[in-house]
């Protein structure tokens, strides 16, 4: 890979809990490259967020540990950074939007004086001069009126326009190399989804920097990611660009989660959707063996014993399975 | 989609009108609260009474006029009375408004200041420090009130800078408990995380993010602390601890005359009321702040 932004080997995070070790995230690979936007998709507490607050170290610890692995960014090793040059990362060249945009800004200041903060902090820019630039990024994510509505506390504001305030305090660097979105458009009802992505894209191209987007809805990710990797139970499954991964499912849980959509082509006239039989499982009591096995419809004995190694199939297209649906594009 | 297009649905979003400012909105609410504006009025009446006493009290609270000693109230022109060196009873009063409000804002400030940080420092970090700073905080709170303020004045001596740091150091654990459960309850917020994504430090979170959100509790508890520090101050001066007379302050004035409660009811009798009146003005205006204080409680 040359253009890399961010690499992650083998990176495994648990959360030791009273009730015992749980393993969130196990043995990952993941790449970003400059520029692109990786999808990260899997259902409630498959990793995802967790993938992405170890990247910012923002994993409460304790009670979480990163067992091993190495992130890098841009070169360096995350892992191993003083927190003060973390935190001067944070922000800067790696910053977050989250999911709920209704509680994720400071409900005692002024979007303008929050995004401002964030200027005072990493340029050391005066209050007056932050204040204008705060102004100009709302102006950039299409907020109407900025110069008033940076005068807006929270509360005033609508979720879609919160959760453009949150983009804009994203921006707010000189030059964002990653953003984070953590399911950016949950909270939002589907209108407002649209715009938000479109946004993001908008921006992307705009500033020149990589997007990496935490989500369980197939449909986000075929509107707005180049590649995309699938994690289930804290591994990854499946990692392809986005055109071969719909057309071209590997592992069974990718082509599960394909069928669960109305528009795959499985279902075109089918009266119910298919879903996967079962629920994810204890990340507790997760044993040596592939975690979709007991869910899956092409389990094999091996499944039960160890986790398959990855496979290529094609130069890009990277999946983990003992018995992959074959390369033809069926999915079921 | 091109930009036009995306800035009209925007604008179709709702946009809700620009509201006052915070502190326009605040004494908005605060002039709907009825009980609220009158703990106000209560404090703005002593408050200007104590910072033109020399123009408000008719007489010098000092002079003693011994022939007009425990003159009843409203006669040969002592508006309420006299005490038994036929000091004038208003005038006292007023200037005994003065010291408590010191003492009040004063030793409330004392103990803001150091219960503040330790509940902060206790509720952001948790874990040790949490642990070693509530223990602490737990044994002060095993001593009986009166008793723990009783020990520092005795330890420091009898004087009234004294009786406020002792009120101070005692009133402290209520602040440090109270803040420390609103921060560990902010701590946990989306909006701190999202913070922290953003390269802002241990310090700044602490003072800058969580402190405002977190504080809206204390403010009330310091409110009706400053009732409760006129009170306690009252107390010690009753008991030969705080204030020494002369001083005109309320509780002193109360020990001094208690043996006339029976013949010259006002002299103990009055004083008593002022003391009523000012912790009473500060509890209802404290209440009343809990309300308005907190932007999430207003629509």
């Amino acid at each position: 890979m040359t253009d890399e932004l961010l690499g992650i080997d083998n990176l495994s995070v648990s959360f030791h809990t009273r009730r015992g070790v749980v393993k969130a995230v196990r043995n990952l690979n993941l790449n970003i490259r400059e520029g692109e936007t990786l999808a990260l998709v899997g259902e409630s507490g498959c990793g995802k967020s967790v993938t992405a607050h170890a990247i910012t170290r923002l994993v409460p610890m304790p009670p979480g540990v990163i067992e091993s692995g190495i992130i890098r960014f841009r070169g360096t090793d995350l892992l191993s950074l003083p927190e003060k040059d973390m935190r001067s990362l944070r922000g800067s060249k790696i910053s977050m939007i989250f999911q709920e945009p209704m509680t994720s800004l400071n409900p005692v200041f002024t979007i303008g004086a929050q995004i401002a903060e964030v200027f005072i902090t990493h340029e050391k820019l005066g209050k007056k001069e932050a204040f204008t630039r705060a102004v100009e990024l709302l102006d950039l994510v299409k907020i109407p009126d900025p110069a008033k509505r940076a005068k807006s506390y929270p509360h005033q504001l609508s979720g879609g326009m919160r959760q453009r305030a949150m983009i804009a305090m994203a921006l707010a660097s000189p030059e964002p190399g990653l953003m984070i979105a953590d399911e950016p458009t949950t909270a939002l009802d589907v209108t407002i989804q649209a715009q938000i992505l479109q946004l993001l894209s908008e921006l992307k191209e705009r500033v020149g920097m990589a997007l990496l987007l935490i989500t369980h809805d197939m449909g986000v990710v075929a509107e707005t990611a180049d590649r995309v990797a699938v994690m289930y139970a804290g591994r990854k499954v499946e990692d392809a660009p986005v055109e071969e991964l719909f057309a071209n499912p590997r592992h069974p849980y990718t082509a599960g989660l394909l069928g669960c959509q109305c528009s795959a082509p499985s279902n075109q006239n089918a009266a119910r959707l298919t879903s996967i039989n079962g629920s994810v499982p204890d990340l507790l009591t997760l044993g040596e063996g592939c975690p979709f096995a007991n869910r899956c419809d092409n389990v094999k004995s091996e499944c039960m014993e160890s986790f398959p190694d990855s496979s290529m199939a094609g130069e890009e297209h990277e999946f983990s399975c003992h018995n992959p649906i074959s390369g033809s594009g069926a999915s079921s | 989609m091109s930009d036009n297009m995306t800035k009209e649905i925007i604008e179709e979003e709702i946009t809700p009108p620009a509201e006052p400012g915070f502190w326009k909105e605040s004494w908005y609410q605060l002039t709907r609260n009825r009980a609220a504006m009158a703990g106000l009025i209560i404090i703005s009446v002593f408050t200007l009474m104590a910072i033109f006493a020399p123009l408000a009290a008719p007489e010098d609270p000092l002079e003693q006029t011994i022939p007009a000693r425990l003159t009843a109230p409203f006669t040969d022109g002592y508006i309420l009375g006299t005490d038994d060196l036929g000091r004038d009873l208003l005038s006292r009063i007023i200037y005994g408004g003065r010291i408590s409000l010191i003492i009040g804002v004063v030793s409330v400030s004392i103990s803001l200041a150091l219960g503040g940080v330790l509940g902060l420092v206790a509720g952001y970090f948790g874990g040790w420090v949490d642990r070693v700073i509530m223990r602490v905080i737990d044994i002060m709170l095993a001593f009986p009130y009166i008793l723990l303020t009783i020990v520092i004045v005795a330890i420091l001596g009898p004087s009234l800078m004294n009786a406020m740091v002792a009120i101070g150091i005692s009133q402290m654990p209520r602040y440090a408990r109270v803040l420390r459960a609103s921060v560990m309850g902010e701590r946990e917020q989306d909006y701190v995380l999202a913070e922290r994504s953003l390269g802002t430090n241990n310090f700044e979170l602490m003072f800058h993010t969580i402190l405002p959100n977190a504080l809206a509790p204390t403010m009330v508890q310091a409110t009706l602390g400053v009732g409760e520090a006129i009170l306690s101050s009252a107390g010690l001066s009753f008991l030969g601890l705080g204030a020494q007379p002369p001083t005109p302050e309320w509780g002193l004035m109360i020990a001094s005359s208690k043996q006339f409660i029976t013949s010259a009811w006002w002299v103990v009798t009055l004083p008593g009321i002022a003391i009523l009146l000012a912790v009473l003005g500060f509890n209802l205006l404290g209440d009343g702040l809990r309300d308005i204080l907190d932007p999430r409680l207003r629509d």
